[in-house]
């Protein structure tokens, strides 16, 4: 992202440096019928994102509103910060801040570490085949749909599934209905992200350890350094912007636990833990239809996720030198 | 990387625990797939009456299996989803390209502004509620393929990847065709897009795989259940557990036998196509392809 952000720099100079001397309109005019085909391939993907992600942003204005679908944005009435008010003041407020928490510092604490573990073991796999063997079968899970991930865990946890049969017969004892406990909710879900995502999580990882200098782990060999001291003082400085960027990246998503898993796994049992933000979102907003309401939590978290983005882009700018921007 | 000089005592201990980690981790990925196919092919009396692990089919019948692919929903899913999957990744993939080439170009004037507002939709963005108002109600997009195949046609780091891509194609390429003639779009198609095709190739795997995992726009926009995709009936018959349309021809005795070897035997079969052939672009992923992700 830092790189992207010269490239952007040294293209405008280039640019400045092209016409110099002319004026604005004239640029303009030299740049269109330079450029004009590349403007005529851009125009679709201009139209895709000003329709599917502008027009969105603007229509969150409605989050201000008590919208009336019939009457449209400007037919409806302005309530100002009453929607939001309602929501800090309804008794889903705190429950859901706690479980979207909950889940979310479980997976950053689970689900944010393994990949890079994993990363840094199989970089020792002194075997290729096995260690492409082991990559293989790691990044499956990630092609598989959420749709039979969850169904795999309803059918795996039942009363008769296999995990409660393992259980019986080694620890014995009552079966286990995993997916009605609450408290076990933000645990099955993350661990099933793990489970999922640990092994496609890894690529970016082992993609930048290629990117290390192979000079340094001889020199370091030659000095003595045995290999946790390698993997110590090379492999993971050598990732470690990498890290931090999608530290950042992770920590500015902090409230934002997506609904699609969520809307699969829970039930009227453990709706008590498992409801986050996003899914209070779609209950009220499209099964509901109480939009402006939903339009402003959604609004509410997506302010929350862009200032926390921002807070630790800053900070770690503030710490080292890896930012976002 | 590694020297061929003797290992330390402790560094073999680290070797022999890391290989044996790396196996419990295979077999805790890889069992749960291979009890669902071990399973699928079971005989549904006798998977009924066993307790506890499977590593190979118990007796051997293709039962569900059959009654699977009888199954109008599944066919009907499969012919939507087939349908998505193919236009979608078409669109997709064409737009992308089309805005990573041209924001990879030099002297492009007004590149900087889009590339920043394209970025800026990563980390910020109207959400769901606008977008579901915008699909169904604004474009009437309720009950329309479309609403599964427009909204979500960029993933803006896709388009970053692929970017990266198009700018380590050395410069010179470009000027030397523009020389003979080319114009911005031949060069793009002629030059450039076969020197990136592993990334092409990663790319379309990549929408495609989105396209048919996804269940949650049609969720909210498809009524008709003559437009659903696979992963709807999926949910259906693995989440809400409804096999009722599949299992009625059955003796009233089996239907829960057979239930279950038909579900797992409907995992398979959607699961299969992906699994089949993604490993074939796998060595793509790590060269070159994610490190676009950390340059961009």
């Amino acid at each position: 992202m830092a790189t992207a952000e010269q490239t952007v720099q040294q293209t405008a100079g280039r640019v400045r440096k092209r016409f110099a001397g002319l004026k604005p309109l004239e640029i303009v005019a030299r740049d269109w019928r330079r450029n004009k085909y590349l403007y005529l391939m851009l125009l679709p993907v201009i139209l895709y994102y000003f329709i599917f992600q502008y027009v969105p942003i603007y229509g969150s204005v409605i989050a201000f509103q008590d919208f009336n679908p019939a009457k449209g944005i400007s037919g409806s009435t302005w309530i100002g910060f009453q929607n939001f008010t309602n929501f800090f003041q309804s008794f889903y407020f705190g429950r859901l801040i706690q479980n979207t928490l909950v889940i979310s510092l479980l997976d950053l604490v689970l689900g944010f570490p393994a990949p890079i573990i994993l990363a840094l073991l199989l970089n020792e796999l002194r075997w290729g085949p096995f260690r492409r063997l082991v990559q293989t079968i790691t990044y499956m899970p990630h092609f598989i749909s959420i749709v039979v991930l969850v169904g795999m865990m309803v059918d795996f946890t039942a009363k008769d599934g296999l995990f409660n049969t393992l259980i019986s017969q080694t620890v014995g004892g009552q079966p286990i209905l995993f997916m009605q406990k609450p408290e076990l909710f933000p645990f099955l879900y993350v661990l099933s992200g793990v489970w999922q995502n640990i092994g496609w999580g890894s690529i970016i990882y082992l993609a930048a350890i290629t990117t290390i200098d192979p000079t340094l782990y001889e020199a370091a060999m030659v000095d003595g350094a045995n290999r946790f001291q390698q993997i110590r003082h090379i492999t993971l400085p050598g990732i470690t912007p990498t890290i931090i960027i999608l530290l950042i990246l992770r920590l500015g998503s902090t409230m934002a636990v997506g609904f699609e898993k969520i809307l699969l796994m829970y039930n009227p049992l453990t709706m008590q833990t498992a409801d986050v933000i996003s899914t209070y979102v779609y209950r009220k907003g499209v099964l509901e239809a109480d939009y402006g309401f939903s339009a402003a939590v959604g609004l509410f978290n997506s302010v929350i996720n862009f200032t926390l983005l921002t807070l630790s882009n800053r900070f770690s700018r503030r710490m080292g030198d890896t930012s976002l921007w | 990387m590694h020297s061929k000089t003797k290992r330390s005592l402790s560094e073999l201990i680290f070797d022999y625990s890391n290989v044996l980690l790396m196996l419990v981790l295979v077999a805790i990925t890889f069992y749960p797939l291979l009890y669902i196919v071990s399973a699928s092919l079971s005989d549904p009396t006798l998977l009924a009456q066993h307790r506890g692990l499977l590593a190979t089919p118990l007796g051997f019948s293709i039962d569900a299996y059959i009654r699977v692919i009888q199954n109008p929903s599944i066919v009907t899913g499969y012919r939507n989803t087939i349908f998505y999957v193919g236009a979608g990744t078409a669109i997709d993939v064409t737009l992308t390209t089309l805005g990573a080439f041209v924001l990879s170009r030099r002297n492009v004037l007004w590149k900087e502004p889009i590339l920043f507002l394209i970025i800026f939709t990563m980390f910020f963005s109207g959400g769901l509620i606008p977008t579901y108002l915008l699909v169904s109600r604004s474009l009437g997009w309720v009950n329309s393929p479309l609403a599964l195949i427009i909204p979500g046609a960029i993933q803006t780091y896709n388009l970053i990847i692929m970017r990266t891509a198009f700018q380590e194609v050395p410069y010179e390429l470009e000027e030397a065709a523009k020389i003979d003639g080319a114009n911005d779009f031949q060069v793009l198609v002629q030059v450039y897009l076969p020197l990136i095709k592993p990334v092409l190739a990663v790319m379309i795997l990549f929408y495609a795989v989105g396209h048919w995992n996804s269940f949650f726009p049609a969720l909210i926009y498809l009524r008709d259940r003559n437009l659903y995709p696979l992963q709807l009936f999926l949910r259906e018959i693995l989440i809400q557990n409804q096999t009722d349309s599949m299992t009625t021809t059955t003796a009233t005795g089996d239907v829960q036998m057979v239930a279950e070897t038909v579900k797992y035997a409907t995992i398979v079969v959607v699961t299969l196509p992906i699994l089949v052939v993604y490993p074939f672009l796998q060595r793509y992923f790590v060269k070159g392809v994610l490190i676009g992700g950390i340059k961009g």
